[in-house]
């Protein structure tokens, strides 16, 4: 008889607790050589979550294109980094806090913004710009009013008093997201090339730093809870979510650029999910080194707390650096003026292993190699998504009795209207950057002292995704582009945040992987590298899924920002014309939802070849200095395209648009066909356009002019739609805020 | 004429404001550390907007606390020229420098937007160069900026012609739908009795540039390269 397996001595339960499995332990007592203490499982736990070790989604992940000329950091790192020239290099990154923000959406949304400002200005760049993408569930119900309302003002709490513009976003309902909100949050950096920084160590001796705020018992497994499904009581995890102090994270940026510029410091890591074993053990393991550290000597906020309260602790304004020898007292000297700790709490040292103790006794002895970096990648179960019905399988959809009123209908529906009730919350002018403002098709952004300006966009439709998970992921990356085409801007990186629910159920994998593969071929189309993101699984909530949600955020440069382009009409007597082509595609549009309530496929296709020749289409129509205004088709298609080019534009300035076409007419105006773009032209310019649409085999027609003060649309002589620009503005600018009004 | 912006922790208007001063109306402004006790000879002090000290307790609260503050409240006091811009204005009547209070906005929620104010007195060194009853388009950005002062001050401040900026329409009428934050008489800026002391909420350095959405801002920061008035 063989000795007992003495992994099987721990206990079932203890292992259920730590979101470990029997295999995982097994491994980890053999990776240490021993059975780990309670506080080196604790520090397992975490840095083997899903969160911190993507261990569901790597093998996958792989699939996107990660490399290209300008990418200085791919995937790996707190974010991405990409060349854009004249000596600079921008530094982003999408994040989730949607766990967090269903338990306290205030806090949860925050500390969400905390958490991806820190790992853009770890790495040296001054954040200049934060979008978010929020998904909620019907507003009409007060309970997710509630979550929005916390979501919108946490946002707004700590990134206003941080000092970052919040320049745009999207945000869309569905009540799959009502149990489980969507808080993504993007960030863009901006950083001398030479002035980048990473968590490392370079020299074994060189102090150990911890600067900011004071460790304290918030926030501990955070990453553990954002790696498991939700059951009804999440009242008792609320001691899990984070709590922001956006001043101190201001003064921990300003402190941390003073002495990264100064040169003092060799390396720094952030400390946010797992906290102190996470920055510890990467800054070891990323440098082939080892640490020591003293957690008497870790500034702590209240007493009696435990190693693996210290060394777990998801306390926010923190940050873990490694000085240049000799330059401790000056690292201090700067953090004692912005009024924050710095305190040597440990050294760099050979060997590999983190060393850590507490009252005088050593209480972790790991290698960090196993902690960081020997995770076990799981090949999950994956069920191929099933086929979209094809079309006309569903039960046949209603023409609406009158155009204009599902027009107005469709134009108060949450998704498509205006958003100023949210963004008017966002200081989205800070930095004096700020070209658009929210509500542009894409944020834009200038740098100082050049002609450059930054552009950035985040999409993706989870109702497409749900009924095509591959073209959907392909769609989100072209519509993404697309908005940046918009502007005028060429896309340079990509960063995505991959919204999904329990990866153990095979149709969720089935889902990512295919969201995936249509990713990566559209990135190639584009030849966009992904250079990093998040992925969030476990948007369950008693055993409920949400629709799988990829957001995409994508980063593009405008070379002359005085040719950027809006999405307002100009003038009257201007041509619009519509780039791309309308097919007979009501599937998964917001039309169906709205006004029909059904949510049946199949989702709009997407031909990448196309899409690529309307965007350059446009973007050589930018650059030509051709065009007045342009503007995305998506949710709400032609129509709503329209109607937004009115808003955005010249007070009250209409529009009057003839269709020619054999489809029916809801597919023609809501209808939500990919590849679309609507734009207007001078008179004199519109042969030049349609030429060159000729030349690129994108097609292109004149559809109407800019006129009036109503959106008139009419096919074969008759009136579709016909409504003053006032009254659809109405619409469509009241619909939120009259859902948060108070009702006596 | 040389302009100081004022560094607190927790100022994010700062690099912004010098930007205006310096690089795009081309004037000499230098920044002043709150815990120092040197004004480096400057002719304004400008209190940026931001959050000073986190704005914890109320906005502006312990701004007034800065050891600078005693230079800056001596300045004031002999005549030199000071410049509140929203959190500095907060910061200004925490100091007693200009009276008043501010409440949260009405609506409860943090506001940014551009707004139009009315010019009420241009015979202000901060308002020479536009005209009586000009209006202006300005951005906010603020939750507290829903001004409140006592009956009495508020007829004082009134008959000396101390209110300088009133939110309005573009036709430059009063309303309640104008009047964005719920001010007292939609104040949005006035000066002390001395005229050297201004506080207002809109931000005049984020309007500028023609880039970045308007310029009357300029108004406002080069009526007071023309230093005091007489």
């Amino acid at each position: 008889m063989s000795a007992p397996d003495r992994t099987a001595m721990i206990d079932d339960r203890i292992l259920k607790d730590h979101n470990l499995t029997r295999d995982e332990y097994k491994l980890i007592v053999k990776l240490v050589g021993r059975a780990p203490n309670p506080t080196e499982l604790g520090l397992f736990s975490v840095m083997w979550s899903e969160h911190c070790g993507y261990k569901s989604s790597r093998v996958h992940l792989k699939k996107l294109p990660t490399k290209g000329p300008a990418v200085i950091q791919g995937p790996g790192e707190n974010a991405g980094i990409l060349d854009i020239g004249d000596g600079l290099a921008v530094v982003f990154k999408i994040e989730s806090h949607n766990h967090p923000s269903f338990i306290e959406p205030y806090q949860g949304a925050a500390t969400g913004v905390g958490g991806i400002l820190r790992d853009i200005f770890t790495m040296g760049a001054r954040p200049i710009a934060v979008m978010d993408s929020l998904r909620f569930g019907p507003p009409d119900q007060p309970r997710n009013r509630a979550i929005m309302e916390g979501v919108v003002s946490g946002i707004a709490g700590y990134g206003n008093s941080f000092g970052v513009p919040t320049v745009g976003g999207e945000t869309s309902f569905d009540a799959g997201y009502a149990q489980n909100p969507l808080v993504n949050v993007f960030c863009l950096g901006l950083v001398r090339k030479d002035k980048i920084f990473y968590a490392r160590a370079e020299g074994a001796g060189n102090a150990v730093l911890y600067v900011g705020a004071k460790t304290g018992r918030d926030g501990i497994h955070g990453a553990t809870m954002a790696s498991a499904e939700f059951g009804t009581e999440t009242e008792h995890k609320r001691p899990n979510v984070q709590v922001g102090d956006p001043f101190k994270e201001k003064l921990l940026l300003e402190a941390c650029l003073e002495a990264m510029g100064r040169g003092l410091i060799v390396g720094i890591q952030d400390m946010g999910a797992a906290g102190l074993a996470c920055s510890t053990s990467e800054i070891a393991a990323k440098s082939g080194l080892g640490m020591d550290i003293d957690l008497d000597l870790v500034p702590q906020r209240e007493a009696g707390m435990t190693p693996y309260e210290i060394m777990l602790s998801e306390s926010q304004e923190r940050m873990l650096m490694v000085a240049r020898p000799g330059r401790v007292a000056e690292v201090q000297a700067i953090f004692a003026e912005w009024d924050l700790d710095a305190v040597v709490v440990g050294r760099v040292v050979e060997g590999g292993r983190l060393r850590v103790r507490f009252h005088g006794e050593e209480v972790i002895d790991l290698p960090v190699e196993a902690i960081v970096n020997l995770c076990p990648a799981l090949r999950r179960p994956v069920a191929k998504p099933r086929p979209a019905k094809p079309a006309g399988k569903g039960a046949p959809i209603p023409p609406p009795d009158n155009y204009t009123k599902a027009f107005l209908k469709l134009l108060a529906s949450p998704t498509i209207a205006d958003k100023e009730w949210i963004f008017g919350q966002y200081d989205h002018m800070v930095q004096t950057n700020t070209v658009f403002l929210p509500g542009a098709d894409a944020a834009v952004v200038r740098i100082k002292g050049s002609r450059r300006a930054l552009a950035a966009s985040l999409d993706g439709n989870s109702l497409h995704v749900r009924l095509d998970p591959r073209t959907g992921g392909a769609a989100a990356v072209a519509e993404a582009c697309r908005n940046l085409a918009c502007v005028g801007a060429r896309p340079i990186g990509i960063t995505n945040c991959l919204n999904f629910g329990n990866p153990e159920k095979p149709e969720v994998m089935g889902q990512f992987e295919a969201v995936i593969e249509g990713m990566a071929e559209a990135c190639k189309v584009f030849a966009v590298p992904v250079t990093g993101g998040n992925v969030s699984f476990y948007n369950d909530t008693e055993g409920a899924s949400i629709n799988p949600t990829p957001v995409v955020g994508v980063v593009g440069l405008i070379e002359d920002v005085a040719q950027a382009v809006r999405p307002g009409f100009k003038a009257a007597g201007d041509i619009v014309v519509l780039l791309g082509e309308t097919k007979d595609e009501l599937g998964g549009s917001e039309y169906l939802r709205s006004i029909h309530g059904r949510e049946d496929g199949p989702a709009p296709g997407l031909d990448l070849a196309l899409e690529k020749r309307v965007q350059e289409l446009c973007l050589e129509a930018v650059g030509l200095g051709l065009l007045r205004s342009a503007h995305d088709l998506s949710e709400g298609g032609l129509a709503v395209a329209l109607a937004e080019s009115c808003f955005h534009g010249l007070k009250d300035l209409g529009c009057v648009v003839e269709l020619e076409s054999e489809l029916r007419p809801d597919a023609l105006l809501f209808g939500e066909s990919a590849s679309r773009i609507l734009v207007s032209v001078r008179p004199s310019a519109l042969d030049r356009l349609l030429q060159l649409a000729r030349d690129r085999k994108a097609r292109a027609a004149a559809i109407g002019k800019v006129y009036g003060q109503s959106i008139v649309v009419g096919r074969a002589g008759f009136k579709l739609v016909d409504v003053t620009v006032r009254e659809a503005h109405r619409a469509w600018k009241n619909a939120i805020p009259d859902l948060f009004k108070i009702h006596a | 004429m040389k302009f100081g912006v004022v560094v607190f922790p927790g100022s994010n208007c700062d690099a912004d404001t010098l930007h205006a001063l310096g690089d795009i109306l081309g004037r000499e402004a230098v920044y002043l550390w709150h815990k120092d006790h040197d004004l480096k000879g400057v002719d304004c002090v400008v209190l940026p907007g931001g959050f000073a000290h986190g704005d914890y307790l109320r906005s502006g609260a312990i701004a007034r606390f800065s050891p600078l503050m005693r230079e800056v409240g001596e300045h004031a006091a002999r005549g030199g020229l000071v410049l509140g811009i929203c959190n500095g204005f907060q910061v200004l009547l925490e100091m007693g420098l200009l009276p008043g209070a501010m409440l949260r906005n009405k609506n409860l929620k943090f506001l940014c937007r551009f707004v139009t104010v009315r010019v009420e007195s241009e015979k202000t060194a901060f308002t020479r160069l536009a005209r009586k009853g000009q209006v202006l388009r300005l951005p906010i950005a603020h939750f507290d900026g829903n001004y409140y002062a006592p009956p009495d001050v508020l007829d004082e401040v009134e008959s000396n012609g101390r209110v300088v900026l009133r939110y309005c329409d573009d036709q430059g009428r009063l309303s309640e739908e104008s009047n964005v934050n719920g001010s007292l008489r939609s104040i949005a800026g006035l000066v002390n009795a001395a005229g050297n002391v201004m506080g207002l909420m809109p931000h005049p350095e984020r309007a500028v540039e023609d880039l970045l959405g308007g310029t009357d801002g300029r108004l406002i920061l080069e009526s007071l390269i023309g230093g005091r008035v007489p």
